[in-house]
């Protein structure tokens, strides 16, 4: 390194001759190549970095990121509560806000990893394709990155949860909070791999996300309770990813708490054998059908 | 595909790397999913280390399948491949540790800094480790961007993001994250592209430099004639195949011939003199003859008409490109 730190000062002539560039460039070109660390790791690290860049430079998809649930809580259950919450016999906001961070945390790993097609449109999956990394490093890479930036957007929503919204923090169920985001955040993302190798452009995605995410809204009891449903709904509710995944948000939320058994509808345990089952298939089947896609046209 | 694994076993001499061109093509074919022709049909070639080389051939002929074939990011049909001393098929990721690419289209992301850009592509290329800032990379990072940014002349303009700066400053700045890991070869796709002429002859007074510097060797696609010329080897697609390969001036001479043009006052005299000495000559705006070399001095020795306009002419290697081209597509035709 002792052959860069020489011109580094001749450098900051404002008006550098085509000699002192020629120069420069040679030291750039010649100047030694380290091999530093694990380098699967460190792109893994790079990738997750970027996503995470990403969302700090970008203050409108933050503001959105708040609002939005707010919204949704205000518009959805603050009638329900004034109307059916003392039949419900607990507070229904405090029941939809759990519900909303799970849907948050599932959702924007969603959606953090359609970005890659995003990438692909604007060409910079050339520049991540063609460095040499893993494949897997990139991936995991990305839905670590999603995973991040959508538990910030989950403290946020937890906090305003807390001071507005009736959010029933319990003391026991604190430390499994953050587990289980992560578990949740990582189904949200390989649903988001599985899709990206499913959809080849932003447009056809977009245009079937709403399809799939909507259901699971209602179906997944994410704003309203799920009892005593028909048959057929049930049914649908019973195959609803994001029924698992808010329930077992739900059962740790309220852990000790009076209204657990009613708010939670089953076990903990099948929650989280059906979240962790369907997050290793879908990551397993995209990720192999992603990898192919892009080298096999 | 047995010669390909005797080939793979058989010890390197120390020399031979030295000779081995840095690029070794045979009968590359790719055939795409759903297509009935072959984007690419059985071409072979090999790049000097150092060259300029540049691919040339009308939009569709296969060029870009084969740049994706080589930088990793397609797989062939059929064809073996060695780049750098590697094997395409078996050693992608030592191949793409030895590539820089600069793609038909910007691949940065316009959402990052030019500095967060290039920190990627470092870290991701494994030179150095990555840190969530500018002021956390390693000092040796630190002093080897702000060189880069002004050689670019943007040091003002590091830290803003880039969808800021203008196309030339996106061309030079994805070449300079090219050269970041110092490759072996440097894939350029047609580069001055949608480039203003003032940033053309800036970049290409770049590329000369970068040339001049190190041994990289420059493998070019462009749709700019002028800009082959200076090429130590040019090969010419047409649907697929390599229709023509040589030197520059190769393909000039072989192909199109430097004529003689010449006019005078007098027009009936000089073309009942040329018929008398037996030249030929076409009769157009001007007389223009076939003669080229020392003949020239031998012809107008000879001549007694008074001469309006003595001019040799060389045909540009774009003229010899739309000949070669020309000459395909007819015989494709009569096929």
């Amino acid at each position: 390194m002792s052959a860069l730190s020489r011109p580094a000062a001749t450098v900051r002539v404002a008006s550098a001759t085509e000699s002192q560039h020629d120069e420069l460039l040679r030291l750039i070109m010649e100047a030694p190549t380290q091999r530093p660390l694990h380098v699967t790791w460190n792109s893994f690290v790079t990738i997750a970095a970027r996503e995470v860049t990403r969302f700090l430079h970008d203050p409108t998809q933050l503001v959105f990121a708040l609002v939005m649930p707010v919204l949704l809580i205000l518009g959805l259950d603050g009638p329900l509560q004034s109307s059916f919450g003392r039949a419900a016999g607990y507070n229904l906001m405090g029941f939809a806000i759990t519900g909303m961070l799970a849907l948050s945390f599932y959702q924007h790993t969603l959606i953090g990893i359609l970005s890659l097609l995003e990438d692909r449109e604007n060409d910079f999956t050339q520049e991540l394709l063609i460095a040499p990394i893993s494949r897997y490093a990139l991936i995991f890479g990305k839905i670590v990155g999603a995973s991040v930036v959508a538990l910030l957007q989950g403290v946020l929503i937890t906090l305003l949860g807390i001071l507005f919204f009736h959010f029933p923090v319990s003391l026991p169920g604190l430390p499994l909070l953050v587990p289980v985001a992560l578990l949740i955040c990582f189904s949200g993302g390989a649903f988001g791999v599985l899709l990206i190798s499913l959809f080849s452009s932003q447009r056809s995605a977009s245009q079937v996300l709403p399809l799939l995410l909507f259901p699971q809204f209602f179906l997944g009891g994410v704003f309203i309770p799920m009892h005593n449903l028909p048959w057929y709904l049930d049914l649908l509710s019973k195959i609803t990813p994001l029924l698992y995944a808010a329930d077992l948000l739900r059962s740790v939320v309220y852990s000790g708490q009076p209204e657990y058994r009613q708010v939670v509808l089953q076990e903990p345990l099948i929650n989280l054998v059906v979240v962790c089952a369907l997050t290793l298939l879908s990551l397993v089947v995209g990720t192999i059908l992603f990898v192919r896609s892009e080298r096999e046209r | 595909m047995q010669t390909a694994v005797t080939d793979e076993h058989r010890p390197r001499q120390p020399e031979q790397t030295t000779v081995e061109p840095v690029i070794q093509v045979e009968n590359l074919v790719k055939c795409y999913k759903k297509a009935r022709r072959n984007a690419v049909d059985g071409v072979s070639f090999s790049v000097p280390a150092g060259s300029l080389f540049a691919l040339l051939g009308p939009n569709g002929a296969g060029k870009t399948t084969v740049i994706s074939i080589l930088t990793t990011t397609l797989s062939p049909t059929a064809g073996r491949v060695r780049i750098a001393g590697y094997d395409l098929e078996t050693q992608s990721p030592q191949i793409r540790r030895n590539i820089g690419i600069v793609f038909q289209k910007p691949s940065l992301d316009q959402n990052l800094t030019a500095e967060e850009n290039v920190r990627l592509h470092a870290a991701l290329y494994g030179i150095y480790p990555y840190r969530p800032g500018f002021r956390l990379m390693p000092a040796a990072y630190r002093q080897q961007v702000e060189a880069l940014a002004e050689l670019l002349g943007i040091s003002e303009s590091l830290f803003k993001p880039v969808k800021t700066f203008s196309g030339g400053m996106k061309r030079k700045l994805e070449i300079l994250r090219g050269l970041l890991h110092r490759p072996a070869v440097l894939f350029l796709d047609e580069p001055t592209t949608g480039l203003d002429p003032e940033s053309r002859h800036s970049l290409w007074d770049y590329l000369r430099r970068v040339r001049a510097t190190g041994r990289t060797t420059i493998f070019l696609t462009t749709h700019y004639l002028e800009e082959v010329e200076e090429a130590d080897a040019v090969c010419i697609m047409s649907r697929g195949k390599i229709v023509a390969a040589g030197t520059p001036e190769q393909l000039k001479t072989n192909l199109t011939q430097a004529s003689l043009l010449l006019d005078s006052p007098e027009r009936a005299r000089l073309r009942q003199e040329l018929q008398q000495l037996g030249v030929p000559f076409q009769e157009g705006t001007v007389f223009e003859l076939p003669v080229a070399g020392p003949q020239v001095q031998h012809l107008l020795k000879r001549l007694e008409t008074p001469l309006s306009l003595v001019q040799t002419r060389t045909p540009s290697l774009e003229e010899a490109y739309l000949q070669i081209i020309g000459q395909h597509m007819l015989e494709n035709e009569e096929e």
